[in-house]
């Protein structure tokens, strides 16, 4: 099976598993985001592009099974793939903090952009609910559930040879 | 290399010689096609957001969405079971411990509840009696009038940007739009969307849901509605400075009926119980919170009322 074919069954498994399994689960008021952190993971490993396309089918998927706003979840898990795959693709290469930060990054992010999304389209919700109650207790939880799945994610899809200027620069070194 | 040049420059230099048209082209036609494709995917969601906020339900964004809801099904029911022993083994555990704890307090609970039972079967036959004499035309009263349909709880959405289930129960079981839903302990929500094989139910906790209601006590009447504090606490809104509402007074749905015009929830499902009561001299009502019934962070199944036609009543 292809690297592309595996990244498409994880998320497809992730989005699953969260909204029917991670969904109900309430630890202090927040809940881990399973789809969130695989799309970060295949995006520090694959880049930009296939961030965004991951989020995009995870986002999708999302939106469907909860009969939710069509697009929101996807637009959310869109940008937030992207902005990670372009930090693994720049300053994030090769750095042990690059999943923990960009996993507590963009948990804060999603949340605050879901707020504003939410609240452009007038589904009003409370502020102290959707960042205090919810999204403090995440970010740990999120990190928590980050180790496993990045090991997970490795295991499965492998990272792109690095080609092009990288090799030219080490042969002039040497 | 030189003792003058650093490593860097040196590098530098090499990328300098390199011949630069060829891997620059390169580099921006892959920025030009990462740029590309993630600004196509940003436009389709926000049409795909345009549509399907703008589109009622039976429209072709919503069919798409429903059929790709039903295909989904499957897999989140094969999740659901796979879960299930893990949620009930720790439901166990946690329903064991509240149990000890609780079993002194429902005992004395039951004693009263019992002596009431009766005072209310009494009084109950003789509204039925007066109700006769009168004639008197009401709306659709809760169990009697609707039919129940149970359905377990397959997922729900993520963040708090939605207080919303959804259940394995569509219009393919008799699921209806803006049919009530209960649990064992209370009134839970709504429903306010419809598949064919799953529904997607608002709860009462959202912020869009709002539900009238009266003091079973006083019959103080207002309006239900997701309470300020944090968590699953309620407020009865709108409730007059006059009327009299104490701690401890239980909360249901009003049910009321006006002309062809009636609540979308039948009279008397038991919503929560009031936990505080104030009021102010600038505010024109009430202040009182409603400790909800039903546990809304652990549902795990379900019943679905749609009332019954005047041919199956």
């Amino acid at each position: 099976m292809s690297n592309a074919a595996r990244a498409a069954v994880l998320v497809l498994l992730a989005a699953i598993v969260q909204v029917s399994i991670l969904a109900p689960v309430s630890i202090l008021g927040g809940t881990p985001d399973a789809l969130l952190i695989i799309i970060i993971c295949l995006a520090l490993l694959r880049g930009s592009v296939a961030g965004a396309v991951a989020g995009f089918t995870g986002g999708l998927l999302v939106d469907i099974a909860t009969l939710g706003t069509l697009g929101v979840t996807a637009l959310l898990l869109t940008v937030a793939g992207y902005w990670a795959g372009r930090y693994g693709e720049t300053t994030g290469r090769g750095r042990a903090h690059a999943v923990p930060l960009t996993v507590a990054v963009m948990t804060v992010l999603v949340a605050l952009g879901g707020l504003g999304l939410h609240y452009m389209l007038g589904e009003s919700v409370s502020a102290h609910r959707a960042v205090v109650t919810t999204l403090l207790p995440a970010i740990p939880l999120n990190l928590f559930v980050a180790w496993p799945l990045n090991r997970l994610c490795r295991a499965l899809v492998h990272q792109p040879p690095a080609t092009g200027q990288r090799s030219i620069e080490v042969q002039a070194l040497v | 290399m030189p003792r003058n040049r650093t490593a860097r420059t040196a590098v530098l230099g090499v990328s300098v010689r390199r011949p630069a048209t060829g891997q620059s082209t390169s580099r921006t036609s892959t920025a030009l096609r990462r740029r590309v494709i993630v600004g196509v995917l940003v436009v389709v969601a926000l049409v795909l957001v345009t549509l399907s906020f703008r589109e009622t339900n039976g429209g072709p964004v919503t069919s798409v969405q429903n059929a790709g809801a039903a295909a989904l099904h499957p897999f989140e029911i094969a999740a659901t079971r796979v879960a299930r022993p893990f949620h009930d083994a720790y439901s166990w555990f946690d329903g064991l411990l509240q149990a000890r704890s609780d079993q002194k307090k429902f005992r004395a609970e039951n004693e009263r509840l019992r002596q009431q039972l009766l005072q209310n079967e009494f009084a109950a036959n003789e509204v039925k009696q007066l109700k006769a004499l009168l004639d008197f035309r009401e709306g659709p009263t809760f169990p009697g009038d609707y039919n129940s349909i149970s359905a377990s709880v397959i997922s729900r959405p993520a963040g708090a940007f939605a207080q919303a289930i959804i259940v394995s129960a569509g219009s393919a079981d008799g699921v209806e739009l803006n049919a009530p839903v209960v649990n064992g302990d209370g009134l839970i929500g709504l429903v306010t969307r419809v598949t064919s094989l799953a529904s997607r139910v608002t709860l009462l906790t959202d912020e869009q849901s709002a539900v009238s209601a009266l003091d079973a006590k006083t019959d103080a009447a207002g309006v239900v509605g997701q309470g300020p504090g944090l968590g699953s606490t309620l407020e009865l809104d709108l409730v007059s400075k006059d009327k009299k509402v104490s701690v401890g007074d239980t909360v249901v749905t009003a049910g009321w009926r006006s002309a062809k015009l009636s609540s979308l929830y039948p009279k008397g499902i038991p919503i929560g119980v009031v936990t505080s009561v104030g009021q102010t001299d600038t505010d024109l009502y009430k202040q009182v919170q409603v400790q909800p019934f039903a546990d809304f962070s652990a549902l795990d199944a379900v019943i679905v009322l749609v009332r019954k036609t005047e041919t199956t009543r």
